[in-house]
């Protein structure tokens, strides 16, 4: 990797005289992807705002390729930083490639009439956003999806350093969000751009990002790699996470547990108690869920979900002593859902429980 | 495509010059003393003998052509600028009172001065337009920074126009007979006696802040994507915005100073050009408002002139009758493509 191209020291940003974030302390070095992260209202649209010098930062210091941003003229951050923000673009009878000219902006000349090669930077960039055959199009007649690629193609037209985007995967369906980031880390691969976003999908930064910067409650609270920031229990109380959980290594999101005296008890393993524990909770219905290994693929989401769970530990064979336990549960249990076919090996305990289980009915 | 758009651009902007042409000959030749195109040309030439046809066409219909040729054009650029400042397709120097505040300023300078039996010269009208034209302007920008919504900040400039119509009413009722009736005519709206002199000063001024509003034209491109992309690009957006008040107020307010407040053209040519053009690029809907600007109304000034001749009726008159219509026109057009006014 080369060299720093943002590095902010002791920042503090705001409108006027009213401190929205302060203390942001983080470098991002080029080809490099930086997202904010941080609960609704936290600052993270203001960040973005000073960093594209849309706003003066209040205090501090934030240097772009080791000049400081305050003393850098239009022109010069024009020709370093791009922007796509959300805004609805309102302009009429624009075509798609319109707009993406306009990217062209800090490099022609007093009329803005573009040359052969300015034609050509433009149409680069709406193949590599894949809106070529949108060209003629009116901007307003087009899907949120495809107006987010036009105003990505308009930016790196730009031929930024620095490209600057504001929950670019807002509004957009899934396909469209893999795509979208898909394009990002492309050009941070292929043009070392440095990429600056907010995104509000913490699986996507979780798997997109190089670099997490987390605000909260005006503080920059964190700065590091997806792989410490999601980690323990920092996301959940970063978000002040209580009707449900969240789960760092999936970057996945679970509902609320359903708390009270187990009414279910589900014989899970492998995944497949996952439907099982979702629907109960669906139900509103208490369970416990039992006995899964902490290796297994749905031990997270049995320990998020179940009122109660049995677990042992990884790569150990059921203990006697968790079937006991098991047992005891279950017998409170009204009923008792099976939801394994076969047993494994390691996975002897489980098939001994639901032995057990069917001799106790059987009586 | 950008072949077809280029072959789209060149045949429409043929056809705006050759309808100018057309309208600019009928203005000179048609009236109460018809003149057959051959005469007016031979008067042009400075090859006719004919005194009375020489002035009938030279200090008379020349300049009145000219005038509305002029102030047409310059009152559909400074629409653009205005629908550009406030990115709205219906924003234009009549329906936001912008023209009423320049009339009324030149009415109360006309009594103060006729008073003392002095009779402003054509700069001092253009300069009290100008404060007329900057102080409704302002009374708009402190309005538009309260209201979000666009129809409001219309409907707050009709009214604004209302007051400043009412107060240059109670301005004339209390005029010397004398003056009356010119100042009446004038408040009403019209291209008639504007002399040669004049003449130069419009076209020094239209011409001018013409050009200098197509200069404007790329920053005017970076802004129709909103004001954060075309900070992002580079624009100095305050300046910029200063400029664009600036050339649309002393465009409105030099065509109110010669031939009164001229309605609905700043919203209408500009949108018929966009729509015939196609495209809202700025520097194809500048020179292209200018040009349809002066045919629409060397057009509409033929037909006051000519429909009840001898008796002239206000150009306003025609230019509402046309011109309302694709005001509402627009404004549908732009309510079917989601979003509100």
């Amino acid at each position: 990797m080369s060299g720093i191209i943002i590095n902010s020291k002791e920042l503090t940003v705001g409108y006027g005289k009213k401190v929205v974030v302060s203390g942001l302390e983080f470098e991002v070095h080029s080809g490099e992807i930086l997202t904010i992260i941080g609960p609704n209202g936290a600052g993270k649209s203001t960040i973005l705002k000073t960093i594209a010098a849309q706003i003066p930062f209040i205090s501090g210091r934030v240097d772009l390729n080791g000049t400081d941003l305050s003393v850098m003229s239009a022109q010069d951050i024009a020709k370093t930083l791009s922007v796509c923000f959300t805004e609805r673009i309102t302009a009429e009878k624009m075509t798609c490639e319109d707009v993406v000219s306009t990217g062209r902006y800090p490099y022609t000349g007093r009329l803005g009439i573009l040359t052969e090669k300015d034609k050509n930077i433009v149409r680069e960039a709406m193949e590599l956003t894949g809106i070529t055959h949108l060209a003629d199009t009116d901007i307003r007649f087009i899907s949120d999806g495809q107006r987010q690629a036009v105003m990505l193609a308009r930016a790196i037209a730009q031929q930024p350093q620095v490209l600057i985007l504001d929950e670019p995967t807002s509004f957009l369906d899934i396909n469209n969000k893999l795509r979208l980031l898909g394009i990002l880390k492309e050009l941070v691969r292929s043009r070392n751009i440095t990429v600056v976003q907010t995104l509000h999908e913490l699986d996507l930064a979780q798997r997109f990002s190089d670099k997490i910067l987390c605000i909260k409650g005006n503080r920059a609270d964190r700065f590091g790699g997806p792989e410490e920031i999601f980690s323990g229990d920092y996301i959940s109380s970063l978000y002040d996470i209580t009707k449900g959980t969240f789960e760092p290594m999936y970057g996945m999101a679970e509902a609320q547990r359903i708390t009270g005296e187990p009414e279910v008890f589900v014989i899970g393993g492998g995944g497949r108690g996952i439907p099982v524990y979702r629907r109960l909770q669906r139900q509103g219905i208490p369970f416990a869920a039992g006995i899964i290994h902490e290796n297994d693929i749905e031990y997270p989401i049995a320990k998020a979900l179940a009122a109660d769970l049995i677990a042992e530990k990884a790569f150990e064979p059921i203990s006697e002593k968790n079937i006991t336990h098991a047992l005891e549960v279950m017998k409170r249990c009204d009923r008792v859902i099976c939801c394994l076919e076969d047993f494994g090996t390691m996975n002897k305990g489980n098939s001994k429980l639901f032995e057990e289980y069917r001799k106790s009915r059987r009586e | 495509m950008s072949r077809k758009r280029t072959v789209r651009w060149t045949v429409c902007f043929i056809v705006l010059v050759l309808l100018t042409g057309l309208f600019f000959v009928l203005e000179l030749a048609a009236g109460s003393a018809k003149l057959s195109a051959a005469e007016v040309i031979d008067v042009l030439t400075g090859s006719s003998n004919d005194r009375t046809a020489q002035i009938i066409v030279k200090d008379i219909r020349l300049p009145r052509a000219l005038a509305a040729a002029l102030l047409g054009g310059g009152l559909s650029v400074s629409g653009f600028l205005l629908q550009s400042f406030f990115n709205n397709p219906i924003a234009g120097p009549y329906v936001l009172g912008i023209s009423s505040g320049a009339k009324l300023t030149v009415a109360l300078s006309m009594m103060l001065t006729m008073k003392y039996g002095i009779l402003m010269n054509s700069a001092e009208m253009v300069g009290a337009a100008f404060v007329g034209s900057m102080l409704s302007m302002g009374a708009i920008l402190l309005l538009s920074g309260r209201v979000k919504n666009m129809a409001q900040l219309i409907i707050a400039g009709v009214m604004i126009g209302y007051i400043c119509s009412a107060l240059t009413e109670l301005t004339v009722t209390f005029a010397d007979d004398a003056n009356i009736v010119n100042l009446h005519n004038w408040s009403m709206g019209s291209f008639s006696g504007i002399s040669t002199d004049n003449v130069k000063v419009i076209a020094v001024i239209v011409l001018t802040a013409s050009a200098a509003a197509f200069m404007l034209s790329k920053p005017m491109s970076a802004y129709q994507l909103g004001e954060v992309y075309a900070k992002n690009m580079g624009v100095n957006i305050r300046f910029f915005r200063l400029l664009l008040i600036l050339l649309s107020s002393i465009l409105s307010a030099c065509v109110t100073a010669f031939a009164g407040p001229v309605s609905f053209v700043g919203i209408a040519v500009p949108h018929l050009v966009k729509t015939a053009f196609g495209t809202a690029k700025p520097i194809v809907i500048i020179p292209a408002s200018f040009i349809g600007g002066a045919a629409f109304c060397l057009f509409c000034d033929l037909i006051a002139r000519l429909l009840f001749a001898p008796f002239e009726i206000s150009i306003s008159t025609i230019t509402a009758v046309f011109g309302a219509p694709v005001v509402i026109a627009a404004m549908l057009s732009r309510r079917s493509q989601k979003g509100s006014v």
